[in-house]
């Protein structure tokens, strides 16, 4: 076991000794003035050491083993690791489907426009960079809150919700698990299947036990809405169930209100939790309150709920990693001792969050007027993806003579598109298409240009039918 | 209903099924028990909405944090005399909070560039603050350095990289100690238990000398367990501002390179400490969690950086590989924009020469602080030997006061500061400091 050769190889390291093997300088920097045989002379016998007389110094000629030898290198991550992969390919039709970042039509990534404003505001101002305190910009957990759930919904006004800022969907996340293993022991969370893959990193790191529920059906290339159904009832009573409020990751396949409506329903009667990963509020329909409708059915049923919220995506904040863990609570006094214990959770993990990225969206969604640019600019980038949809739907139905229905592409939702190939046909489309995206099959229509949707659709048809 | 159950237990609540769950999920065979009787009385009608309790019932309200929880108190008291020396922020003379000039000026820089985009950072973090980094705490021209055995990745300030550098070892290391410096930084035993390891203490400070300790920490240090990892304040030791001459820092190689001890330097304030170098210097690993909170004021931008020096280039690439995915599921990827301010100075001879000035001058003032406390206290006369004040270093002055002294100068004098005595030297200036002296001396006259 890689610990027990740790402990073999430390005790045999003995680094004082190895460094004699090493120059003079070195030697000379260690020992000084000071007293040799304290580090040389009467050595309580190592039987790890094989021993070397020379003179009156006893050297060790010992192994020069790091201490983290047994460390094996780490697989590089599935998503993150397709963008350093589409860097390192020179073929120019390269296309990079990987990771979930908007991209113009030129395929440049897109800084909006109310962002620039926000920051030249906040450059004028010269506003100082003193911490946070542990919960976040306060002016940001406010407008934040009142994104989520409407500004005069009663959550709100009966105050509560309580709110952190997060380090983006990620922080976020991984703050409501590090709540759940400390006041929910044994509690479980219930995944999709499949989910965004870093969901169970964060439940594994923070120690939270989880299982999947069955979603996506591959049959249909859509919802197993039964198969849904009957796995969150099957869960043991009062488990935390991970939803996507919209735009789900990677399928883009959403339940129809209909079916929240349901999914409400078993939720309530097995005394679960409901726990909403909020990554694209308005990125999906365009619009921030439908986007946000399925939390806010939960809400109005006076369910307790946690939802996850991210700005990568629909501010394009990407690496200013700005979200927030909200808990919606049944009381007040509730929604404060949460509060107080989610802040006990982050100040050992980084002590209070980033300024910059919450400065910005506190000053966008506060300012009536960059508010209103900005939701002109989040369906203009929906819009964008939406064209991409249809024309690469259009595509492919046009150039694939075998009659599959391709039309699951146009039901699906947001950035992504499941489009129902294997890992052999994903890899088909890297290797013989120098199209890059994940092997579960998704690709990021954020990163397609409608130039592109023919050359698309030609790699999809050939791995499709070509590759088994 | 039973007379010796909690009413809401009795009331049947959402509390008590869920109590009622949690014993299921820890012993299925609990199927009843006292509260199933409370079950059938209950009918879940799926649209009934919340049943009164809260899922979070049982969440009860945890304590300000005691160092941050200093500001918290602060704001809330109304007096025009307060006095706000906890948090260790930098502030001028004039008592406002301070953003560098430089700091300002290669802002301007970036949000000005139009080619600017906000994609995200690779897992490590911007690859230029890395590399620039890693130079400043180790040297340009470090062996280490140049023969690739050093492994940089960018964190959230000092508490981040900790935490990160924790969670890596908990994981990895064989040795799941961490002997840390009595006293030290409120947050550090917190970061290190949630992080997966454990804490034990080694003597550091000696109420006695208002010094160093030092038998104490050779004595402690040569009992731990060979292996152990160490935490070792690189200079201006939070909270006694006391530090080993260099000449002990030698001895304390000598003796954790004897015992295989482990160091993991934290390294917050200075931005080169040659402690750090003297121990890559032997060839041996350690852990550098560097922070750029105070040295730059970029404190609420949360910069920083954890670099591990490794015994050879192949072993640092799996130390990094193993980083990343500590990182992934804490936040993914490490926020852009301090990380860039301190990239642009650092590369910039002008910027990192003027940086290196206006840093002199924040050191001056707190140095001068000192002086003038030190100063005020010997003019009043007040009881006890005060040179530790000008003696120690950094941001902070261990003052030995203790917490009935505390309590009394923040209720009567409305000065805050923690409860340990400490005192952070950035919050003064020269009108203040009558005011602090005058606190001092009453907490020493009046108090036990």
């Amino acid at each position: 076991m890689a610990s027990t050769m740790l402990s073999l190889a430390s005790a045999s390291a003995s680094p004082s000794t190895s460094l004699a093997l090493q120059n003079n300088r070195m030697t000379k920097l260690i020992l000084g003035t000071s007293d040799h045989t304290t580090l040389w002379g009467t050595k309580k016998s190592n039987p790890f050491v094989k021993t070397k007389s020379r003179g009156q110094i006893t050297m060790a000629v010992a192994v020069n083993v790091s201490r983290f030898e047994g460390i094996p290198m780490a697989p590089p991550d599935p998503i993150l690791g397709v963008s350093e992969a589409f860097k390192a390919d020179t073929d120019e039709m390269k296309l990079n489907l990987g990771v979930g970042a908007y991209r113009t039509e030129e395929l440049q990534p897109y800084v909006l426009d109310v962002v620039k404003k926000a920051e030249n505001l906040m450059l004028e101002r010269g506003e100082n960079k003193e911490y946070l305190p542990i919960e976040g910009l306060a002016a940001f957990n406010k407008v934040t809150a009142d994104l989520l759930f409407g500004a005069d919904n009663p959550v709100i006004q009966q105050q509560r919700v309580a709110t952190v800022q997060g380090l983006s969907g990620t922080g976020s996340l991984r703050l409501a698990a590090a709540l759940i293993e400390r006041y929910f022991p044994g509690a479980k969370v219930i995944i999709s299947s499949p989910t965004w893959g870093n969901h169970k990193n964060i439940f594994n790191d923070a120690r939270v036990p989880w299982s999947e529920y069955r979603y996506y059906d591959p049959k249909t290339v859509g919802l197993d809405f039964d198969g849904m159904m009957s796995d969150i009832k099957e869960a043991p009573e009062g488990s935390f169930v991970l939803l996507h409020g919209c735009a789900h990751n990677p399928t883009g396949i959403d339940p129809t209100p209909e079916q929240w409506e349901k999914i409400a329903d078993v939720i309530q009667e097995k005394n679960h939790i409901p726990f909403f990963d909020v990554a694209y509020q308005g990125f999906a329909s365009g619009s921030l309150d439908a986007d946000a409708s399925s939390v806010r059915l939960f809400a109005a049923r006076g369910m307790e709920l946690l939802v996850a919220q991210s700005y990568s995506k629909n501010l394009g904040l990407y690496s200013e990693r700005i979200g927030a863990i909200n808990v919606l609570c049944s009381s007040a006094d509730a929604a404060v001792r949460t509060k107080s214990q989610l802040k006990r959770l982050a100040r050992p993990m980084y002590s209070n969050p980033p300024i910059h990225g919450a400065r910005i969206v506190a000053n966008v969604v506060g300012n009536p007027a960059l508010f209103d640019e900005w939701k002109e600019e989040m369906e203009m980038m929906a819009g964008r993806i939406k064209s991409v949809r249809q024309k690469l739907f259009d595509s492919l139905t046009a150039k694939d003579k075998s009659g599959k229905d391709w039309s699951f592409i146009l039901k699906q939702i947001g950035m992504f598109s499941f489009t129902g190939l294997n890992k052999a046909q994903s890899d088909n489309m890297t290797n013989r298409w120098h199209v890059y995206m994940t092997k579960d099959g998704r690709i990021s229509l954020a990163g397609l240009s409608s130039a592109k949707c023919e050359y698309l659709a030609d790699a999809i048809i050939d791995s499709f039918h070509n590759v088994k | 209903m039973h007379p010796q159950l909690p009413s809401h237990l009795a009331q049947g609540s959402a509390t008590d099924r869920r109590l009622n769950s949690l014993l299921r999920h820890i012993d299925p065979s609990i199927a009843s028990s006292s509260l199933s009787s409370m079950d059938s009385q209950i009918s879940a009608s799926p649209t009934s909405g919340f049943h009164g309790d809260s899922v979070f019932a049982h969440v009860v309200q945890a304590p300000e944090d005691s160092i941050l929880g200093v500001t918290v108190a602060y704001n809330k008291d109304p007096s025009p005399i307060k006095l706000n020396l906890g948090v260790g922020a930098y502030r001028t003379e004039e008592g406002k909070p301070v953003v560098l000039n430089v700091v300002r000026r290669a802002e301007q820089l970036l949000v000005n560039d139009r080619s600017r985009v906000k994609e995200y950072l690779p897992i490590v973090g911007l690859a230029d603050f890395n590399k620039l980094s890693a130079k400043l705490i180790f040297g340009a021209d470090s062996p280490a350095i140049q023969e690739n055995r050093v492994t940089t990745v960018q964190c959230l300030s000092g508490t981040g990289s900790l935490r990160v550098g924790a969670e890596f070892l908990g994981r990895h290391y064989h040795e799941r100690t961490i002997y840390i410096p009595q006293p030290t930084w409120g947050n550090h035993p917190k970061i290190f238990n949630l992080g997966g390891l454990s804490v034990k203490y080694y003597r550091y400070y000696d109420p006695a000398t208002w010094g160093l300790h030092f038998q104490g920490l050779l004595e402690d240090l040569g009992s731990a367990p060979s292996g152990a990892i160490v935490l070792l304040h690189a200079c201006a030791h939070n909270p006694t501002g006391v530090d080993p001459t260099l000449e002990q820092w030698g001895q304390i190689r000598q003796l954790m390179r004897s015992k295989g001890l482990l160091p993991f330097f934290d390294s917050a304030y200075q931005a080169n400490a040659q402690s750090v170098r003297m121990f890559v210097a032997d060839g041996g690993e350690c852990l550098v969690a560097q922070s750029y909170a105070k040295n730059m004021g970029l404190y609420g931008e949360r910069v920083g950086a954890l670099s591990i020096v490794c015994k050879n280039a192949n072993v640092a690439s799996r130390v990094e590989s193993q980083l990343k995915l500590v990182i992934r599921p804490m936040f993914s990827n490490p926020p852009i924009h301090g990380a860039s301010i301190v990239a642009t100075i650092l590369k910039d001879r002008n910027m990192y020469d003027e940086w290196t000035v206006e840093l002199k001058a924040m050191a001056d003032r707190i140095i001068s602080m000192r002086h003038k406390l030190f100063e005020a206290l010997c003019a009043r006369g007040t009881p006890g030997d005060w040179s530790h004040i000008i003696k120690q270093i950094g941001m902070f002055t261990f003052t030995g006061l203790n917490s009935e002294q505390v309590a009394f100068m923040t209720k009567e004098y409305h000065i805050y500061m923690t409860s340990d005595g400490r005192i952070s030297m950035a919050g003064l200036s020269s009108k203040t400091v009558p005011h602090l002296a005058d606190a001092i001396h009453a907490a020493v006259t009046r108090v036990g």
